[in-house]
């Protein structure tokens, strides 16, 4: 039986506080987690068949024209090698996140520098990658390959449902006591996750199994149906473990449909890894932006006005764009609004989610427009945003579920010490180095996406979930297993959790934070369903029966659950879909940052000593999983401060630093102290749990904050992230 | 990758008879490997040197250090001896790639490691190191890690490696053995040359020719550092490095010698710089005057025009730590 849910008000049953199981909530390990550390956790190509080939993919040397001819014969005339695919079925670029269906296909038309257009398979992979390099493409460039958002002759798209006026800021601005007028860029940034994109495909008959390493299932089950031509219903795609995603692997990508088209050439398993390169060169980037803010301020340090442009770029054709402004309209107060949204259309590797897709670069900049804004009028910052909290969405006029900013901001300062900031830039040294603090508040937009799960109680009082979601690193294994024990009854061990296999009912995927509380709340429904045919069995209403401990315990009598299945298996299935409760309000979680840095007074770089995060989502499910989601997006946060930046060549728009060597991720070293707070708060707008996502939190305006710290330690404003030391060391002349 | 015939040397002999009849070294592999998957070398024999007897650390008769072509970074960083008397060169040493890397890399092989220009490592790309003649697309294109000083029209790279600017500063000589066994030792100096118009020849080493070991004499100066400027806290080559060596005497310089890391095709050393610090008194002034001549001559490459202030900044820094007190 399915318990659906719509969600089209708010659930204040609170239905998890009145279990005793004492699961949810606490810092559960993860069940996978020894598996994971001992190297037994089998990733997409960890299981490989005895009788699989490798293919590795072969990219165009253009940026933009059609491949005219491949020498495949010189190739094939390599030792090992046993094909040659290309075609109309080769993916340009990966599919963007729940799209449902194929990308751009085929391997004529060539977009991007890099675009992979075949793929060479062979006995080993080593014979693979060296038939791949040798392959000789006929190519044939066009000349006018647009590569620059700025360059002129760009073709430049506005579309209508992006931009937002509200009053006048031109008027405000004028007549503000205290403004910011600033242009800010952000660099382009590649997820990098650990695990590269990786698929091994595997044919019977007219179906299609595919091992991969993918971050939304039901979705990449139709992507890649629709792009091999073939029913959705002959595809299956399995994905157990998935080394990390941060959006990369929302959409099938190139490797997933070139593996399948080889194995159903060859009749063999065919696995198909990118090369750290083609990570970089042909998954998702998140665009680089230019943005301007404009801050409108009376004498209180009240905002009258904000102002946010964004020109962002993608391929011809791809209808995502980086959601830049996508928390200016309701972050702040401000009865004049303006919001200005730009795609550049450009010849660079495919632009789509990077973790935080929006909030991640457009909160960073409005929270250094802010730090300045503080600065002008001399308002501590900390004060400056509290005083502009606004009572409900001041663009959408609609209340908010629940906000926590207000206690986010205090909580932090208090626990750092804000106190003790000389609000003076160069006020603090320690011998060669500036000292300086910064803050910033966080924001990110929550969402509720469809999805499904199955939960088995069987005879032996053990449960089981099924559902196709993935956990990419971030904890679904274990906050799905703590629902369920929550709601049943049971301790972690007796219950089961099964994912990443399309068999399964088609949960939300992991995604947009929105994964835990989805795909969660399925799961609490599919329990409540269980718990109501317990209740048939017992004979009593839900809330007079109690589970704890695989007891059902109703009026005085306490029976092993066992006993009450009596030889029977119980089946809840949970189905929920958002509804109208999200346009009745709006919801967001919260939260803030402080940093402390050190910048070197002779060279200018920028070391960062300390740092801290408040955080509000709702209900925390686990606080140990939702901690590490917390570190490791303030751990971005640290490398778009500091480090991180796609670079481009200006004339063809390759991607120049495609290797961990030279793409700076924050190692080690640039990561100190961190210090994650996680604020009590339930939302009953969100979901039944009372969760909102946690996943992308961290990230949303972290740098901020650290660029604001410089700005403190040295006086230097960087306005052009990352902070690296040549945007830094003109501005130190000053102080020598 | 390529594919290619293995050989585990079982002499110097053997090694350097292969390696002149065209079969390509392998020490630790840590960049050698790495630029054969890229296919950026495509070596159709290796021969190994890794098991070789090339890896004692001696003292040398005039109170000099010997160290072996194989002893790997790791544990030179970790010497006694170099540790107490030439801490420029452990600073050195860890200050570059990771404690993994280090565990593997050897003496010779961070010698020779080849540069990191992003363009060199990407076959679809021009490089004249690469394939001599083809151009340098890196002229024009993103030049955040190439030269200030001593780059060609056919060449701006740099050389990465922070141990050879320490072993520069030092006076190292680079002990050399062929195919015939005829051993002559090389000054550092003259070992790396510039890129000119053959950017693909990078030292003075002939086909054949082995590196046994690197000789440092007596260290001149016991006031050592080695600063290293980059991009992250740990794990990124240099923006720019200064090795240093200087002795004070009443006061005043008694010797110095400086090398600089990340601005050129090799290790960088001024003469006249050193000469105009002899015998001076310590002064800011005399500092900026010293940095001043270095750069007289940098040219900048578009987005490497930060390098010429921040080497300035960081030689007067240097300078100032090493005569203080
Ligand atoms: C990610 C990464 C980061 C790094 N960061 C730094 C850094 O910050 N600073 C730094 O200095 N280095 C850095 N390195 C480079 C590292 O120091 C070198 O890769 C290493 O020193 C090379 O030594 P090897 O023994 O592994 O050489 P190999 O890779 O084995 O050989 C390198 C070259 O030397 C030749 N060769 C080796 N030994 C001899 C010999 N005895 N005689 C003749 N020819 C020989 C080989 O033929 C080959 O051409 C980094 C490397 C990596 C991969
Ligand atoms: S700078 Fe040197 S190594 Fe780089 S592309 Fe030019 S020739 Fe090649």
């Amino acid at each position: 039986m399915t318990l659906h849910l719509k969600m089209d008000d708010r659930d204040d049953r609170y239905r998890l506080d009145d279990m005793v199981q004492g699961l949810v909530g606490t810092p559960t390990d993860r069940p996978e987690g020894k598996l994971k550390v001992s190297g037994k956790a089998s990733y997409a190509m960890d299981v490989l068949p005895d009788d699989v080939c490798h293919g590795v993919l072969v990219r165009a040397t253009i940026t933009h024209g059609k491949l005219r001819d491949l020498d495949t014969e010189a190739v094939r005339a390599l030792p090992g090698i046993r094909t040659v695919i290309t075609g109309k079925r080769m993916l340009r670029n990966p599919a963007q996140g729940m799209a449902g269906k194929a990308p751009v296909q085929g391997s004529d038309d060539i977009a991007y520098f890099g675009q992979p257009v075949a793929l060479v398979v062979a006995d080993t992979l080593e014979q693979a990658r060296h038939g791949a390099l040798a392959l000789r493409l006929t190519l044939e460039a066009k000349g006018d390959a647009v590569v620059n958002p700025h360059d002129p002759d760009a073709s430049v798209e506005m579309p209508k449902k992006e931009q937002v006026l509200i009053g006048d800021l031109d008027e405000a601005m004028k007549k503000a006591a205290f403004s910011v007028d600033q242009h800010y860029t952000t660099p382009g940034h590649s997820s990098a996750a650990m695990e590269p994109h990786a698929s091994v495909a595997h044919w019977h008959g007219d179906s299609v199994t595919l091992r991969g390493s993918y971050q939304m299932l039901a979705y990449n089950k139709a992507e890649l149906a629709d792009a091999l031509g073939i029913s959705e219903k002959n595809v299956r795609i399995l994905a157990p473990y998935v080394g990390g995603g941060f959006g990369a692997k929302l959409g099938i990508s190139p490797e997933a449909v070139a593996a399948a088209l080889a194995s159903k050439e060859l009749g063999v398993p065919v696995a198909v890894s990118m090369t750290r390169q083609q990570v970089f060169e042909t998954t998702m980037r998140r665009s680089e932006t230019n943005q301007r803010i404009r801050l409108a301020a009376d004498e209180n340090g009240l905002l009258t006005g904000i102002g946010h442009e964004a020109l962002v770029s993608n391929l011809p054709g791809e209808d995502f764009s980086e959601p830049v402004t996508q928390a200016t309209p309701f972050l702040y107060r401000g009865e004049n609004r303006e919001i200005v949204h730009k795609i550049a259309r450009i010849h660079r590797t495919c632009a789509g989610s990077v973790r935080a897709p929006g909030e991640a670069v457009g909160l960073t900049v409005l929270e250094i427009a802010m730090d300045e804004l503080a600065e002008k009028a001399g308002i501590d910052p900390v004060e400056l945003r509290k005083k502009n909290i606004p009572d409900q969405d001041p663009t959408d006029q609609i209340p908010f579920s629940s906000h926590a900013l207000a206690e986010a901001l205090d909580e932090g300062a208090r626990r750092f010490g804000w106190d003790k900031r000389n609000p003076k830039p160069r006020s603090t040294r320690d011998g060669e180095w500036f000292v300086g603090m910064g803050m910033a508040s966080a924001v990110r937009v929550n969402m509720l996406i469809e999805s499904k799960a199955r939960v088995t109680l069987s005879a032996d009082g053990r449960a089981m979930i099924e559902t196709d979601m993935t956990d990419i690193g971030t904890g679904t294994y274990a906050i799905l297993g703590q629902i369920a024990g929550e709601m049943l009854g049971l301790p972690m061990e007796d219950v089961e959790t099964r994912l990443g296999d399309t068999e399964f009912p088609p949960a939300s995927g992991s995604g947009g934070s929105f994964g835990a509380a989805s795909n969660g709340t399925a799961v609490l429904l599919g329990c409540e369903e269980i718990r109501r045919q317990l209740c048939k069995k017992l004979n009593c209403e839900d809330a007079d029966m109690t589970l704890k401990g695989g007891y059902a315990i109703v009026g005085n009598k306490r029976i092993a659950l066992r006993d009450v299945l009596d030889g029977d298996t119980l089946v809840g299935e949970g189905h929920v879909q958002p509804g109208k409760a999200e346009k009745k309000v709006r919801q967001a979680t919260y939260g803030s940052y402080f940093a402390e840095v050190g910048v070197n007074s002779v060279t200018g770089e920028t070391r960062l000593r300390r740092m801290l995060g408040v955080f509000a989502a709702g209900r925390i499910l686990n606080a140990k999983t939702a901690r590490s989601q917390c570190l490791g997006g303030m751990t971005f946060g640290i490398g778009m401060a500091l480090t991180e930046e796609l670079i481009h060549d200006r004339r063809d728009g390759h991607m120049v630093n495609h290797d961990f060597a030279e793409y700076h991720l924050p190692v080690n070293a640039d990561v100190p102290q961190i210090e994650v707070v996680l604020l009590e708060e339930r939302d009953e707008w969100a979901n039944p749990l009372q969760a909102k996502g946690i996943g992308e939190l961290g990230i949303c305006g972290a740098a901020g904050s650290i660029v604001n710290a410089i700005y403190n330690a040295c006086g230097v404003r960087v306005r052009q992230l990352p902070a690296t030391l040549d945007k830094v060391i003109d501005g130190l002349d000053e102080a020598t | 990758m390529n594919p290619f015939e293995y050989t585990r040397a079982a002499s110097r002999h053997e090694a350097a008879t292969m390696a002149a009849g065209g079969a390509t070294v392998i020490a630790g592999g840590t960049n050698l490997l790495d630029l054969m998957k890229l296919e950026v070398m495509t070596p159709e024999r290796l021969v190994d040197i890794s098991r070789l007897d090339m890896d004692d650390i001696e003292t040398t008769a005039d109170g000099g250090l010997r160290i072996g072509a194989m002893v790997r970074n790791s544990d030179l960083a970790a010497h006694e001896i170099v540790r107490s008397t030439y801490p420029v060169l452990s600073r050195a040493l860890l200050a570059g790639a990771s404690g993994q890397l280090r565990n593997k890399a050897s003496t010779g092989g961070n010698l020779l490691q080849r540069t990191r220009c992003y363009y060199f490592y990407d076959t679809a790309m021009p490089c004249n190191k690469r394939e001599p003649g083809s151009g340098c697309q890196a002229i024009g294109g993103a030049t955040r890690l190439h030269a200030i000083f001593g780059a060609s029209d056919h060449c701006i790279a740099t050389h990465p490696s922070d141990m050879a600017v320490a072993l520069q500063a030092l006076d190292a000589k680079v002990e050399i053995e062929n195919a015939t066994g005829d051993i002559r030792t090389v000054e550092l100096e003259s070992f790396y040359r510039l890129p000119g118009n053959t950017p693909h020849i990078e030292t003075e080493l002939k086909p054949g020719d082995l590196i046994t070991a690197v000789i440092i004499p007596p260290a001149k100066g016991s006031r050592q550092t080695y600063r290293k400027v980059r991009d992250r806290a740990s794990y990124a080559f240099a923006l720019v490095s200064v090795a240093g060596v200087i002795e004070m005497s009443d006061g005043k310089i008694a010797h110095a010698s400086l090398a600089f890391g990340g601005v050129a095709h090799k290790p960088w050393r001024n003469a006249e710089i050193e000469q105009m610090l002899l015998g001076e008194a310590p002064s800011q002034d005399l500092f900026r005057r010293v940095a001043d001549t270095l750069l007289r001559n940098a040219e900048a490459q578009g987005d490497n025009a930060f390098k010429i202030k921040l080497l300035h900044r960081t030689l007067c820094a240097v300078l100032t730590e090493l005569t203080e007190g």
